[in-house]
């Protein structure tokens, strides 16, 4: 035998689990990230977050669409006027009416902008809701059976995508008159294709791997399979997605509000604000241009935000690579 | 008589930024025409330190010194124009994956030509014309206008690697690096590489590094072997030497784990992997696996001593080691059992479609209880779709019947009786993708609970801790995450996956392709075990012949969706009748004159 052997046979036998407290670790990519230590693990989203947070681009996100949606959720307590006073002249300076003046019907601006960016961000995030569901829905479905449903809802959805989304918006309220209701289900509607088609993709990918196979051959249901094993798979990918759509629905919704279609005088709301002021444009620019700036942060901010997201998530600028 | 064509001397690589060392002093010296090789497990450092013969290291790691000297050149100076002259021409490098390493859109001629003019061989397109003919005729491959046209996917993986090698040898390089180029490729394909490999290296006098996991490839091919452990050369000497007088507790230890054809031996595992980098022990790094270990390996590491002329090795008992005849490695009679008569499962003319086309065309086997039928075959024959078939995992047509206790089965796992789906139990191949990485341990072994059995709380825990017992694993594991867990402990979760059903069949489809061979000989350690302790009746399913003395009494030989031969396995490997088997044992990479 071995001579002088220090260490009890059973020390070596079997597997050399005595081992595994010290030697695992997540991976060679994670060892000299701070979060290779010990069995404590986040999930995956806050560490998505976490590393989306290191890039410079979603820390000016974050303080931009903080700023704006501040100034939308608490504005109206800070408001000096209700939106529907008249306090001044039409089109009055900054300098005689209020802050930034007063607008078409010589109502104050600063008190109708800080109480018009609510609608944007609450409907933007409705819509994009109502899409992220129905999309993940029919994406997943038509991923994970990938037989005639698939064809159909892909192709149903083809002919969606084949308008542009405004025009499709359009085409209902003008039909149905504006209510606000109906933007945020026909706005969530026409994401639901773009969403579908990125759960689908993902979700073609996820559905070969041998653990959903595993969960098949245990005779798991269909419906747990696609919920249980699928959904938590592709998270990332899906909250990526979800960043980009709700940019797209803040442009969306405000240039609704700015054609006529959505809300409707005489509620404050930064789209309809520039509708509104846009023929006194020259005499108080103010009334359009400060709306103009806070759509243009808030659809800035989601898109860096969303940016630093997907960076996080393929790994570009990673600093410990595989 | 040789010249000197590499010479790597303390080289360095440590992460950036955080400059944990992942290779340490890597020293060693290549003269013209020998093939060195460097072989370890996955984690050791050993792709990482060749790769860094060229220069180049991926994302997140740095070379931090050292010097690599090819042909007087010294490599790790030289400015960005400079290596890019260099790599491809002076030195080359062969990847793992021939599949990635061509570009799919351009056909493989274009893409030979396109390493000539890069690096300006020849004077002219006639001149570099006549040099890929060269080129395709030195790998054995056809080198017609119609061949060179194909695009990469149009090519057999073979063929592939070929045309890789080809490109790598194209500007008659000095030193080339492998990659474990033969790790995707079937047996007979890998013999037919390595020989092609051999001859271009002697023919041309070209060093070549071969790196690899599995110590019996380069059994034949390699003058010399650096064993690495925890990014250090532990061993370092010619073959025979080697294998002869291993002189490193580690080495000793890859040894025992390579399966060997001739003679019975029983496997023997190394317990425990590899360290990775940030997470290797004081002291001698492999001193925690070590039968070995002192308590002087604990605090220092062994210095690099010589057990004779070009034979280094790093451990401080090393001379005790050379001389040892270690018990461990000695042939035990594994003991298989044959079944007993009753069939329990039986595939009865079983043929196959995959889409149109039919891949399993009448096969018929039979599984005994308590009884293990291996299976073998290359890639393309039909072994997967078989054990598939078995697992009620084809999602396509199938003719012929698989009866399981006397009543055929559905074809389809969820068109079967639950008693029925409990009994057969399946584990997939690759245990990166066979365990839902966002469950963790406990979640993913409670899902067959749930559905098999009606336990309450406390008898589940009971059970998740039993099972992960039954496959040697601490239940502390239970609360980690798959990508927490090395290969080797992925595998054996998937193993205590199918226990969980307590089945009475376990189809296991190539469980150990993806792992070390020193992993590979734990878990088949621990499948024999498993029939012996729970008489658990087995499918097992492998590309290596090697491997089956080790755990089958039966076995069936597979080409081209036929059973070619069936039998019991030790008249088969030692008579084989199908000329199949024979060249398929004649292409198996082993090893001979060991001594352990």
């Amino acid at each position: 035998m071995s001579p002088g052997r220090s260490k009890g046979p059973q020390a070596v036998h079997g597997s050399g689990l005595e081992l595994s407290e010290e030697v695992i670790g997540p991976g060679f990519e994670n060892v000299s990230a701070p979060r290779a230590q010990g069995a404590k693990r986040r999930n995956e989203w806050v560490q998505l977050a976490h590393d989306a947070v290191h890039y410079r681009r979603t820390q000016v996100g974050l303080l931009l669409v903080f700023l704006v949606t501040v100034l939308a959720l608490f504005g109206p307590l800070a408001a000096p006027y209700t939106p529907y006073e008249f306090t001044g002249l039409p089109y009055a300076g900054p300098g005689d009416g209020g802050l930034l003046g007063t607008d078409n019907l010589g109502r104050d601006v600063f008190s109708r902008v800080l109480n018009g960016g609510r609608s944007v961000l609450v409907l933007a995030f409705a819509a994009t809701a109502i899409g992220g569901f129905l999309g993940v829905t029919m994406g997943l479905v038509a991923g994970y059976t990938r037989d005639a449903i698939d064809d159909l809802v892909m192709r149903v959805l083809d002919v969606v995508l084949a308008f542009p989304q405004i025009v499709l918006v359009l085409l209902f309220v003008s039909i149905l008159g504006p209510r606000v209701w109906l933007i945020v289900l026909i706005v969530g509607l026409t994401h639901s294709p773009r969403i579908a088609r990125v759960t689908r993709g993902a979700t073609l990918e996820v559905r070969e791997r041998d653990f959903i196979k595993a969960a098949e051959a245990l005779g798991v249901s269909r419906v747990r399979i696609a919920l249980g094993e699928l959904l938590p798979t592709i998270t990332s990918p899906l909250l990526v997605e979800f960043g980009l759509r709700l940019t797209y629905s803040i442009g969306l919704i405000a240039a609704l509000s700015f054609l006529g279609f959505g809300l409707q005088p005489p509620a404050a709301d930064w789209g309809l604000m520039i509708n509104e002021n846009r023929v006194g444009l020259i005499v108080q620019p103010y009334a359009v241009f400060v709306p103009v700036v806070l759509i243009a942060i808030l659809t800035i901010g989601t898109n860096l935000v969303t940016d630093g997201m997907a960076r996080a998530m393929i790994g570009i600028e990673r600093d410990t690579g595989v | 008589m040789s010249r000197i064509a590499l010479t790597v001397k303390d080289l360095n690589i440590e992460l950036d930024p955080s400059g944990i060392e992942i290779d340490r002093d890597v020293s060693f010296v290549l003269q013209e025409g020998e093939v060195l090789g460097l072989v370890g497990e996955s984690a050791s450092g050993k792709t990482t330190a060749a790769t860094a013969l060229l220069n180049f290291q991926r994302r997140g790691a740095r070379i931090a010194g050292g010097s690599v000297n090819i042909d007087g050149r010294e490599v790790l100076q030289l400015s960005k124009t400079q290596l890019r002259q260099l790599r491809g021409g002076e030195i080359s490098y062969v990847p793992q994956d021939p599949g990635s390493a061509l570009n799919p859109a351009l056909r493989i001629g274009i893409q030979l030509r396109e390493v000539l003019e890069e690096h300006g061989f020849g004077s002219s397109a006639q001149e570099r014309r006549e040099r890929v003919e060269e080129m395709m005729a030195e790998v054995m491959l056809p080198s017609d206008e119609e061949f060179l046209r194909r695009y990469p996917h149009q090519l057999s993986g073979g063929q592939q690697q070929r045309v890789v090698l080809a490109m790598a040898f194209a500007c008659r390089p000095k030193v080339i690096v492998l990659d474990e180029p033969t790790t995707g490729l079937d047996v007979t394909t890998q013999a037919h590489v390595l020989s092609t490999l051999r001859d271009l290296a002697k023919a041309h006098g070209v060093a070549a590094v071969y790196v690899t996991h599995d110590l019996a490839v380069v059994a034949e091919l390699a003058d010399r072997i650096a064993v690495m452990y925890a990014g250090r050369v532990v061993e370092l000497g010619p073959s025979r030497d080697l294998f002869r007088g291993a002189s490193h507790p580690y080495t000793r230890g890859l040894l025992a784990a390579i399966p060997v054809i001739e003679g019975r031996r029983a496997l023997k595992g190394i317990p425990g992997y590899a360290p990775r980098p940030g997470r290797r022990p004081q002291g001698c790094a492999f001193q925690p696996r070590c039968p070995y270990a002192i308590e002087r390996c604990e605090a220092e590491m062994p210095p690099e001593t010589s057990v004779s002329a070009d034979h280094l090795v790093r451990c401080w008992r090393a001379e005790e080691v050379r001389v040892m005849v270690t018990v461990a490695g000695v042939a035990s009679e594994p003991g298989l059992v044959g079944g007993g008569e009753e069939a329990l499962l039986s595939v009865k003319n079983l043929t196959a479609w995959y889409g149109s086309r039919e891949i399993l065309h009448d096969v018929s086997i039979t599984l005994r209880a308590r009884e293990c039928l291996a299976v073998v075959g290359e890639s393309g024959s039909g072994k997967t779709t078989l054990s598939r078939c078995i697992a009620g995992l084809h999602a396509f047509k199938i003719t012929g019947e698989i009866d399981f206790q006397g009543k055929p089965l559905a074809r389809l796992a969820r068109g079967r009786p639950v008693p029925v789906r409990r009994s057969i139990q399946y584990v997939f191949q690759n245990p990166y993708s066979s365990l839902h990485p966002r469950k963790t341990i406990a979640q993913i072994l409670r899902q067959p609970l749930d559905i098999f059995f009606d336990l309450e709380r406390d008898q589940r825990e009971a059970r998740l801790s039993e099972l992960l017992e039954l496959v040697s694993l601490e239940a502390s594991l239970l609360r980690r995450y798959p990508d927490q867990l090395s290969g080797g402990e992925r595998q054996r979760v998937a193993i205590a996956r199918a226990l969980a059903a307590d089945p009475v069949v376990l189809v296991c489809d190539e469980v150990t392709s993806w792992l070390d061979v020193s992993v590979q000989a734990s878990i088949v350690e621990l499948l024999v075990r498993l029939q012996r302790e729970i008489g658990l009746c087995m499918l097992f399913v492998t590309h290596n012949l090697a491997l089956i003395r080790s755990i089958a009494y039966d076995v069936a030989v597979m080409s081209e969706g036929r059973v070619v031969e069936y039998g019991i396995t030790d008249e088969v490997l030692a008579n084989p009748e199908a000329s199949y088997t024979r060249s398929l044992l004649a292409d198996t990479p082993t090893i001979k004159d060991v001594a352990l």
